[in-house]
């Protein structure tokens, strides 16, 4: 990895600007890369090698939808060193270096940040490829794309369509967290969850007790920028409850 | 710009050619017959002609049919397509009853159990559900709107069915997925609840069917699709429970001049207990026949029954539970007999019921034209014509086959075209942003 000058010297790390890609993503163009037929073939030893030599039959608990460059899986695997984690990013360079982010924390961090990985795919149409029905815990979804204009509402990553599926894979008692820079985007995500039959707010006590609420605004790439710039930003966070 | 981008889930129209389609009354009672735009329904019962009335205030259907189908009961009929209508007729006179406008083209639909909804899915992958009123009266009801239950994002729908227990509604899509959603109470709330994914194709599903346990009276699902393949699913669970590979046959490896990549599943008909599951495959000119035993769940292919002295390939397959005749047709909305009409030729194959393999041998054969119940009359109607030519029919062939390709094959950019269609889009607005 030395002689790589795609990755800092010292840190072992990709340098962010050789990673860099189109800011935004047309969810809706058809690309080429490899969709796991259904959630028994994703291929849990390329990804969690070292936990899968320990326990073969762990499953993925958490899903960060459009991680960007990932850093709020990297604050969440020694919070939560015994839930599995994915980041799913639709930017193929975005991926990568994701990727060697996350390799390059294991070399230098002995025996850590072997709960996370990430793969390269279109979160909107292939969810149910990656996870079977109740397996997630967490779903994050942090300063997703807006998509201003009104007949591009159906490319959002919350929609009232997308979150049936979102209430597919989540467990009962399973969590959804969503934050945005963008107000009418978080009414919006506020607004979709509200009316969704299958998920509740959580209460204030309940955020509050909550560890991860915490990192929503601070951990990812996106969310420092926000705070770097003094912007405001809406939260919402939901529980997939049972339906009647 | 931004119209470019919708495209992507659409394609190309000037390619596409809308294969003929068949459905058959569940007592035999009439055969309906969608080729193009046009509609055509025979009376078996009386062995003559229907003629359709249209009272709902609206056109009939100005292009191209994608779908159609009876209620379980036989009561009522939908025909939808290119023209974003949704059309509802009795079948007792034949008239429609109500059409319901689609934003945007419909490419399958699907009557409940019950009779009380019709649904139907557009091109951009949402699934509509309507309430059908009145339908026992002989009054029109208004044109109603149809509010959306749920949406497969942005895949096109290839099929629709309500399970014959009625609990759910399942929808494939050219994306490899099959959605067995809940159906509520309330449709217009929406169909939230995902009961199962059934995922295992490769390609693009085209066609589902329902067989039944004798025993347990458990249904289960059949799916084929574009990669080759008939797949049997517990649909509640979503486990795949069988697949057959039709191409791994040796029954079509013989045949000369049949192209792999041409074996796609184009539909599938189901006795009610699975014993023989007849397959259209994309250019076999013929039909196979599978065999279904639900209690050791395994499929296995029975034979093919070639189509004698002629190029039939079938686009579509239907059946009465109650008779033992599998009706099918071939056609496409391009073809065109002297007449003008589009053209379609029309099959039965007698001695497609329940039974074992042994004496589907010696049943399971294609009538000939003359012994066709309403023979002339039943094939001026449905065919557009009583007969039809050899030249015209392999002619036909031909175009069935790139007609199922453009249909069912997802259209690939060249790699170089991709870049430009990608470069003349939002790059510009990105720039600014940054
Ligand atoms: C504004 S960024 C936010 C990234 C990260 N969550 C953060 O807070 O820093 C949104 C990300 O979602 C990704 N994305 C957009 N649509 C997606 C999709 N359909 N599937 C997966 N990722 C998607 C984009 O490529 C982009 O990296």
């Amino acid at each position: 990895m030395g002689e790589n000058h795609t990755h800092n010297k010292k840190t072992g790390l990709p340098r962010k600007r050789f990673y860099r890609a189109r800011a935004h993503s047309n969810p809706l163009s058809d690309s080429h890369f490899p969709i796991p037929i259904s959630p028994c073939e994703v291929d849990y030893s390329l990804h969690y090698p070292e936990v899968v030599k320990v326990d073969p039959c762990k499953r993925i608990e958490f899903a960060d939808v459009g991680c960007g460059f990932g850093g709020l899986l990297i604050a969440l695997a020694p919070l939560f060193p015994d839930n599995l984690m994915i980041g799913m990013e639709l930017r193929d360079k975005v991926t990568e270096y994701v990727k060697e982010r996350i390799l390059g924390l294991r070399t230098t961090n002995s025996g850590q940040y072997q709960n996370i990985s990430v793969v390269r795919t279109n979160s909107m149409k292939y969810i149910p490829n990656y996870f079977e029905k109740g397996q997630l815990k967490k779903m994050f979804f942090l300063f997703p794309d807006p998509h201003f204009k009104e007949k591009n509402h159906r490319r959002r990553v919350i929609s009232p369509f997308l979150l049936d599926e979102y209430a597919y894979v989540l467990a009962v008692g399973g969590i959804i967290y969503t934050i945005t820079d963008v107000e009418e985007l978080g009414e919006w995500m506020k607004s979709c969850l509200e009316e969704h039959p299958m998920f509740e707010a959580l209460t204030s006590e309940e955020l509050e007790a909550d560890q991860v609420v915490k990192l929503l605004s601070a951990a990812t790439e996106e969310g420092q920028k926000v705070a770097r710039n003094g912007g405001q930003t809406f939260r919402a966070v939901f529980r997939r409850i049972v339906t009647h | 710009m931004e119209e470019t981008n919708m495209d992507d889930c659409e394609h190309n129209r000037e390619s596409e050619v809308a294969p003929a389609l068949i459905a058959v009354h569940p007592t035999q009672k009439s055969v309906a017959v969608a080729v193009g735009s046009n509609l055509r329904v025979f009376n078996l019962q009386e062995g003559c002609s229907v003629s359709l009335v249209d009272n709902s205030g609206v056109h009939m259907h100005k292009d191209s049919i994608r779908a159609i189908q009876y209620g379980a009961e036989g009561k009522l009929f939908v025909s939808a397509g290119d023209d974003k209508l949704v059309k509802i007729w009795v079948t007792d006179s034949w008239r429609c009853i109500s059409s319901v406008s689609s934003e945007k083209r419909v490419t399958a639909v699907a009557i409940s159990n019950d009779g009380r909804f019709v649904s139907f899915a557009d091109k951009f992958g949402v699934i509509y559900a309507v309430e059908i009123e009145g339908s026992h009266e002989n009054q029109s009801v208004p044109n109603k709107k149809a509010v959306p239950i749920l949406a497969h994002y942005c895949s096109i729908i290839t099929s629709l069915e309500f399970s014959p227990d009625g609990r759910y509604i399942i929808s494939a899509d050219r994306d490899f997925k099959i959605r067995v959603s809940v159906f509520p109470e309330k449709p217009s709330d929406g169909a939230h609840e995902i009961q199962s994914f059934c995922l295992g194709h490769s390609e693009f599903v085209s066609c589902l069917a329902f067989i039944c346990n004798q025993d347990s009276q458990q249904w289960y699902l059949l799916s084929g699709g574009g990669d080759s393949t008939v797949r049997l699913w517990d649909f509640t669970c979503g486990s795949l429970l069988d697949t057959c590979h039709v191409g791994e046959t040796g029954l079509l490896q013989s045949k000369e001049g049949i192209d792999d990549r041409l074996l796609a599943v184009t539909d599938l008909c189901a006795t009610p207990w699975g014993s023989l599951i007849a397959v259209a495959i994309q250019s076999l000119a013929g039909v196979m026949l599978l065999s279904c035993n639900l209690s050791a769940k395994s499929l296995h292919v029975a034979r093919v029954v070639p189509i004698p002295g002629e190029t039939f390939i079938p686009t579509s397959l239907a059946a009465a539970s109650s008779s033992n005749q599998l009706w099918m047709v071939m056609g496409a909305s391009t073809l065109c007999t002297s007449h003008s009409a589009p053209l379609a030729c029309v099959k039965v194959l007698n001695g497609f019921c329940e039974s074992n393999q042994d004496s589907v041998e010696h049943e399971a054969r294609v009538l000939e034209d003359k012994d066709l119940p309403g023979s002339e009359q039943l094939l001026q109607t449905l065919q557009g014509s009583s007969f039809i030519e050899k030249d015209a029919l392999s002619a036909a062939a031909e175009a069935v086959k790139t007609a199922m390709c453009n249909l069912l094959i997802k259209k690939q950019y060249p790699s170089e075209n991709r870049e430009f269609r990608k470069r003349g889009r939002n790059d510009k607005r990105v720039d600014k942003k940054k």
